[in-house]
């Protein structure tokens, strides 16, 4: 039997997050009205908001991870914390592009330069996009597994860093002119956004959980690998070695 | 301190015999200058205005290749090996590393100062500030990028992966080192002092982050 | 006589390959090794293990009494390694690079002049090891492993690129080594060269030690274990 992601408990979970996700769109884009000042863009804010949000949540459960696998040296959280920086560096791109798409017809632009929560949000995504760039190129497990901790956890450190200089950089912020508090929040409308922000929550737990556990049967597949392959290199028959004793090589070639 | 010392004592003598950052890393830096010149095709008051960021971008890319160039020396003669094999801990390598590449910067920079004055008709009109942030930014750049260039230690796409990885981590300094100079400068009018606090700030963060990290990478240079 | 080297199912990782698959091994303080086997057999990577230079996928490995585990610094200061490559920094001189690491090691290190004159390079103190040959920085990286005075040699291939008098060299100060009472490792395919100062002779062969002689010309008390 292949090794499989799912579970039981995953499945109720796929159920139910897209049971969740056409309730969303039907109440994003039929039950609730446009928003007299924004009109129909109001309805991004109902992925907007929950994504931007979530891509904290992962990038926080990678520096948390890194800080584990720092202090435990476990694979476990080593896994953990790149599942945490994949959903993160995923979620913070839908932020940035659906917050593009929403800035346009609102800001009259597509890109802000000066914008706290903008800004924030684009370094923490250069900087995780690195730290999953950099995981590719490691090939030892444990020593991708230190590094890439260290990576993970300066990236974090540059969230308040990136936020405090921002602020100061440019004393106005557009973020601030349309907070939630300034949308006419009804009940409706305000239903819809924690129903949005369930949903996404339910995607990221359910994409969480698959990645979390393709990491982990990668990670079972190499010491598997290990297994086989001590058996092979301590197999040398005894006549090879005697052979290769007799006549020694004289360039010393590259001995491991 | 004194193993410290040593070790940035030896980077440096390697630099003043091998003559690389001052032969190939600074005429760069210009080149840079040269090329934002051209490329804007400015009036003087705009390059003028623009000269603190046109400055640190470029020094951004000067501190990209002194970076490498103090990385490569260890790796072109197994000496990370050797480091860890002598007993020096690893925030004693970081700051005898760090403090070679920011004397090293720190020379560049001074020199691109004076192309600025030349290339972009800029005047520093405030030389302490410019001075203490220019100190403090190279600081916090020397530091982050002596850990991140041992980060990539090793890896076959090193080149290309130390820019990816340090640029974001420094564009908050980006920013401080800008600010402050436009004060310094006279080309805007903005507190460069409390910039150069943060400058402080980060120089300080980044110290503390690399020596602490440094000796679990140098474990497995 | 005490154990120099004590290893026990040591599994040594090299970007997941096995490099050391389960190998026992023990040497008495004061030994000679020979430590022969073909190439890839695991031979290097045993002496770096040695040195506390990688660390143990699983398995024990004590040196000097030191746990390997969790000891390593006090290890890596009371061994001497010779590698294959010659870790001295080009652009220096063979004075300052011998200085440099001396200084690192604090001053608990011979005279620099006597070390260059031990290895014959006297007259090239003050020249770039970039524009040494091979040999002249062997016999450099020879004196720097010389200068540490460690209490346990690790010597890779240590003739290699060596001439007639680089090797005599060689020759001498493993028997400078023996003389102080420190413990000597050879990695070398020279077996007719290394097999006359050796006490024991360790064949290494698929990331195992598979056989361990213990030469009569020479009594080190204790005998070795091999490991199946």
């Amino acid at each position: 039997m292949r090794p499989s992601t799912s579970s039981r408990a995953t499945r109720l979970l796929g159920a139910a997050l897209t049971v969740g996700l056409v309730v969303l769109g039907l109440f994003a884009f039929v039950f609730t009205e446009a928003d007299l000042v924004q009109l129909d863009a109001v309805r991004l804010l109902y992925v907007h908001v929950p994504v931007a949000i979530l891509s904290y949540v992962g990038f926080s459960v990678c520096a948390f991870g890194s800080a584990m696998v720092l202090w435990k040296r476990s694979t476990w959280w080593d896994i953990t914390a790149a599942a945490g920086a994949e959903l993160g560096v995923l979620f913070a791109g839908l932020t940035l592009v659906t917050g593009a798409i929403w800035g346009r017809p609102i800001w009259n632009t597509w890109w802000e330069w000066g914008d706290v929560r903008l800004m924030t949000t684009l370094m923490m995504f250069l900087v995780y996009v690195g730290y999953l760039a950099y995981r590719r190129v490691v090939p030892a497990a444990d020593v991708r597994a230190r590094r890439s901790a260290i990576i993970g956890l300066v990236g974090v450190l540059n969230i308040p860093i990136v936020n405090r200089s921002v602020e100061w950089w440019e004393s106005r912020t557009l973020h601030q002119k349309s907070t939630l508090g300034e949308l006419k929040i009804e009940d409706l409308t305000l239903f819809t956004l924690m129903l949005g922000m369930v949903v996404f929550a339910l995607v990221f737990a359910w994409l969480m959980i698959h990645r979390f556990r393709v990491g982990w049967l990668e990670h079972q597949a190499e010491t598997v690998g290990l297994v086989a392959a001590m058996a092979e290199r301590r197999a040398q028959r005894d006549a090879e070695i005697d052979e290769a004793l007799a006549h020694p090589g004289v360039s010393s070639g590259s001995d491991r | 301190m004194r193993v410290l010392w040593a070790i940035a004592e030896k980077d440096l003598r390697i630099e003043v015999r091998s003559k690389v950052v001052a032969s190939q890393v600074l005429p760069f830096a210009m080149i840079v200058l040269v090329l934002f010149g051209l490329a804007l095709d400015a009036d003087r008051a705009t390059l003028r205005s623009f000269t603190p960021g046109l400055y640190w971008v470029a020094v951004l890319f000067a501190a990209i290749l002194a970076i490498q160039r103090s990385v490569s020396v260890e790796t072109a003669s197994s000496a990370f090996e050797a480091l860890r094999l002598s007993g020096a801990a690893g925030w004693q390598v970081f700051g005898g590393k760090a403090l070679a590449v920011a004397a090293q910067l720190l020379a560049v920079e001074a020199v691109m100062a004076l192309g600025v004055v030349v290339l972009y008709r800029s005047s520093f009109d405030d030389p302490v500030l410019v001075v203490t942030a220019a100190v403090g930014a190279t600081v916090a750049i020397s530091a982050a990028g002596s850990l991140y260039g041992v980060l990539a230690v090793g890896m076959g796409v090193r080149d290309t992966i130390l820019p990816m990885l340090l640029l974001p981590i420094l564009a908050p300094v980006l920013v401080a080192a800008t600010r402050a100079f436009d004060d310094g400068l006279g080309t805007a009018a903005v507190n460069g002092w409390s910039w150069c606090g943060l400058l402080a700030f980060f120089a300080g963060v980044y110290l503390v982050v690399g020596g602490a990290a440094y000796s679990v990478v140098l474990e497995d240079a | 006589m005490d154990t120099a080297i004590e290893v026990s199912k040591a599994v040594v990782l090299l970007d997941r390959f096995p490099a050391l698959a389960e190998l026992d091994l023990t040497l008495p303080e004061g030994s000679v090794s020979l430590i022969q086997g073909p190439n890839g057999a695991g031979k290097t990577t045993l002496l770096r293990l040695l040195a506390g230079l990688v660390t143990l996928e699983s398995g024990r490995a004590t040196v000097l009494g030191l746990d390997v585990a969790t000891e390593r610094r006090r290890i890596r200061a009371a061994v001497g390694l010779l590698a294959p490559t010659a870790m001295l920094y080009g652009d220096l001189t063979v004075g300052e690079n011998l200085e440099f690491w001396t200084r690192l090691a604090g001053d608990r290190s011979g005279s620099i002049d006597a070390a260059l004159e031990r290895v014959g390079l006297s007259d090239l103190g003050d020249q770039s090891v970039a524009s040494l040959s091979t040999g002249q920085r062997r016999r450099a990286a020879l004196a720097a492993v010389a200068l540490r005075r460690p209490r346990l040699w690790l010597l890779d291939e240590p003739h290699a690129g060596l001439d007639q008098a680089g090797r005599t060299v060689v020759d001498e100060l493993v028997g400078d080594a023996i003389a102080a009472g420190a413990t000597v490792l050879v990695a070398s395919h020279e077996l007719d060269r290394v097999r006359p100062l050796a006490t024991h002779v360790v064949t290494i062969a698929g990331g195992t030690a598979r056989r361990v002689e213990v030469l009569p010309s020479t009594s080190s008390g204790r005998s070795a274990e091999a490991g199946r």
